[in-house]
């Protein structure tokens, strides 16, 4: 259908292009895997669990998505794979129950497409960081704002960033003894990374009366705020019961003597987070000069015509920079279909201004080199395929390996069910610092990892019953019910 | 289990809740919460871990929460290989775990009984 756009993922990015490019007249399709719109970030608790209010402003946009003649929610649905065609790109759905090999299977043609797929958090490698009660920050986040319950009695909070705030607040809300939040950067370092960049400080303003809430809360609580720490190991039988942390020099690397060992039965990790890239390198569009987010234009345009981009997955910049360039992209895709659209100056002036913060934003909480030293022989770095920091040296060095697809078959890194999303940046940044000591040799891209023809995990019987034609409707289903609803 | 007697979370609001799916997981039957995701029901009524892993028999169980690392996987309904934090409990689901294997002889298999096909 000339008119039909697809938005993927239904996060303030993916709703607020929905919104826009339905009112300027295209047919929306907005798919995600989740059973209710809002992503990781507006996530909701479901109906039987709703203790906690969404804001205003989210039940506003849930209404409007619901109530708007030209947007349809496609609800847990994945996109397992994206294919060129000619004049645009085909998108194989699956809807229905995760992991279920009873889903309903759809083919989409859309005329133009916006990607807004979000981030996961990224975790560092430490010994021990395998063991069950270790999870993500964003783990800890969707069990306690999605489902109520807190991960551990007793949990550590550890990593970089100011997602840890919120993190922790929802921990609180569902009644964990949280001992600790550990910022692995210490506060000379950050006020540099924003110093640095007085505009965007002042863009982020608003921003200063929620850290001071969050900070406010942390001390109600009793809750020590450690910059400059860190959690080096995880101990335990079979699952954590203790920690060591650690006091860190500017690079992260341990103080000597300021080792601790820490009671807990839960830690939470996050170390900034990690676009999902499949889908938009599966439609060929440039990454950026770091090789882990999607270059857009102005206009969220990525280097393929008709593919847009918003969120997280152009940089990681926050809910209120994602739905401004989600509302640029929803405008950008329904212009690309010819549709007359005013220019979204409002958007376009708040994605401006977001980026400068999310730029101060990287350069306040990076990722330091000292982990790589947190790390022993035995340590995991693929937890799929357990393969150990040991053996990926011993791949590095002895077989020569020259590229990402090279380390991956020697070492077994990535190999396994997740495909490298959890270790790919990791083990591409200890394997270049290997090859820088032992020297001469390229560096390798962490965008080697996100090619993944299958984007979504499915079942070999699905593949069997895969449409191959999208109906009138743009629309392709295995569903005899789908028609009516299309 | 019984996750409303759980003492990890707020008690969830267990009235109110008349379509609450009745489940079984291990073979003994639980009342979930309509809404809650196999994890979330796992996690609720203390459990960390629920399979092990095919190379060191390493106990898994939740990682990173939203289906990306594969760590949290569980059979529903004779179906291996679902990912606990993504699947909705529904009504008359049969969920089975695999607690962790005895340790094997030195050199011997240490299946997780959550993987086919794979050498």
């Amino acid at each position: 259908m000339a008119r039909l756009i697809a938005v993927v993922g239904a996060g303030p990015a993916g709703m607020a292009a929905a919104l826009a490019a339905a009112d300027a007249g295209a047919e929306v399709v907005l798919v995600d895997a989740a059973p209710r719109v809002g992503g990781q970030y507006h996530r909701q608790p479901p109906p039987g669990l709703a203790d906690q209010h969404a804001g205003p402003g989210f039940a506003r946009l849930e209404a409007e998505l619901a109530g708007h003649p030209r947007v349809r929610h496609l609800a847990e649905t994945v996109v397992w794979a994206l294919e060129p065609r000619p004049g645009g790109h085909r998108l194989h759905l699956r809807t229905g129950p995760a992991d279920s090999p009873h889903r309903t299977a759809r083919v989409l043609d859309p005329a133009a497409l916006v990607l807004a797929t979000g981030a996961h958090d990224r975790a560092l490698p430490f010994p021990g960081w395998d063991l069950p009660g270790v999870v993500t920050a964003g783990a800890a986040q969707a069990l306690a704002k999605g489902q109520r319950v807190a991960v551990g009695r007793r949990v550590l909070l550890a990593g970089t960033g100011p997602f840890l705030f919120p993190v922790a607040q929802s921990l609180i809300e569902v009644g964990a003894h949280l001992v600790g939040v550990l910022e692995a950067n210490r506060v000379g370092a950050t006020a540099a990374g924003w110093l640095a960049r007085p505009a965007a400080l002042l863009a982020g303003r608003a921003k200063l009366p929620e850290l001071a809430g969050y900070l406010g809360l942390l001390a109600r609580h009793r809750i020590a705020y450690r910059t400059g720490h860190a959690v080096l190991a995880a101990h335990g039988t079979d699952r954590v019961e203790a920690v060591t942390t650690a006091r860190l020099t500017r690079d992260w690397r341990v103080v000597p003597g300021s080792a601790r060992r820490i009671a807990v039965d839960a830690v939470c990790v996050g170390f900034g987070f990690t676009p999902q890239l499949e889908l938009a390198v599966a439609a060929g569009c440039d990454l950026d000069a770091t090789g882990t987010c999607v270059r857009v234009d102005i206009a969220q345009a990525t280097s393929t015509p008709g593919v847009f981009a918003a969120g997280e997955l152009t940089g990681v910049g926050g809910a209120d920079l994602a739905a401004a360039e989600g509302r640029v992209a929803g405008a950008s895709a329904a212009r690309h279909l010819g549709l007359a659209v005013p220019v979204p100056r409002a958007a376009l002036r708040q994605v401006r201004a977001g980026r400068g913060f999310a730029a101060a934003l990287a350069g306040a909480y990076p990722v330091r080199p000292g982990w790589r030293s947190w790390l022993t022989e035995d340590t995991l770095v693929c937890r799929c395929e357990e393969v150990s920091y040991g053996a990926l040296c011993q791949a590095v060095r002895q077989r020569a390996a020259l590229g990402g697809r090279v380390l991956r078959l020697t070492s077994r890194v990535g190999l396994g069910p997740c495909q490298g999303r959890i270790c790919g940046r990791n083990a591409a940044e200890l394997a270049e610092a290997l090859l820088c000591r032992a020297d001469q040799r390229p560096p390798l891209t962490p965008a080697a990892s996100a090619r993944r023809p299958i984007a979504a995990p499915i079942r070999l019987g699905e593949l069997a019953t895969t449409p191959t034609e999208p109906s009138e409707h743009g629309f392709a289903s295995t569903d005899p019910t789908d028609r009516s609803e299309a | 289990m019984t996750p409303e007697a759980d003492h990890r979370g707020r008690p969830g609001p267990s009235t109110g809740d008349a379509g609450a799916p009745q489940v079984t997981v291990d073979g003994v039957a639980v009342t979930a919460r309509t809404g809650q995701t196999v994890a979330g029901l796992l996690v609720s009524a203390g459990r960390t871990s629920w399979r092990s892993t095919r190379g060191g028999g390493r106990p898994r169980g939740l990682f990173c929460g939203i289906g990306v690392c594969f760590d949290c996987l569980v059979e529903v309904n004779g179906v291996p290989d679902v990912r606990a934090c993504q699947r909705l409990v529904a009504d008359g689901d049969d969920i089975r775990t695999a607690p962790r294997p005895r340790p094997a002889a030195p050199g011997g298999p240490a299946g997780d009984g959550t993987r086919t096909g794979e050498a």
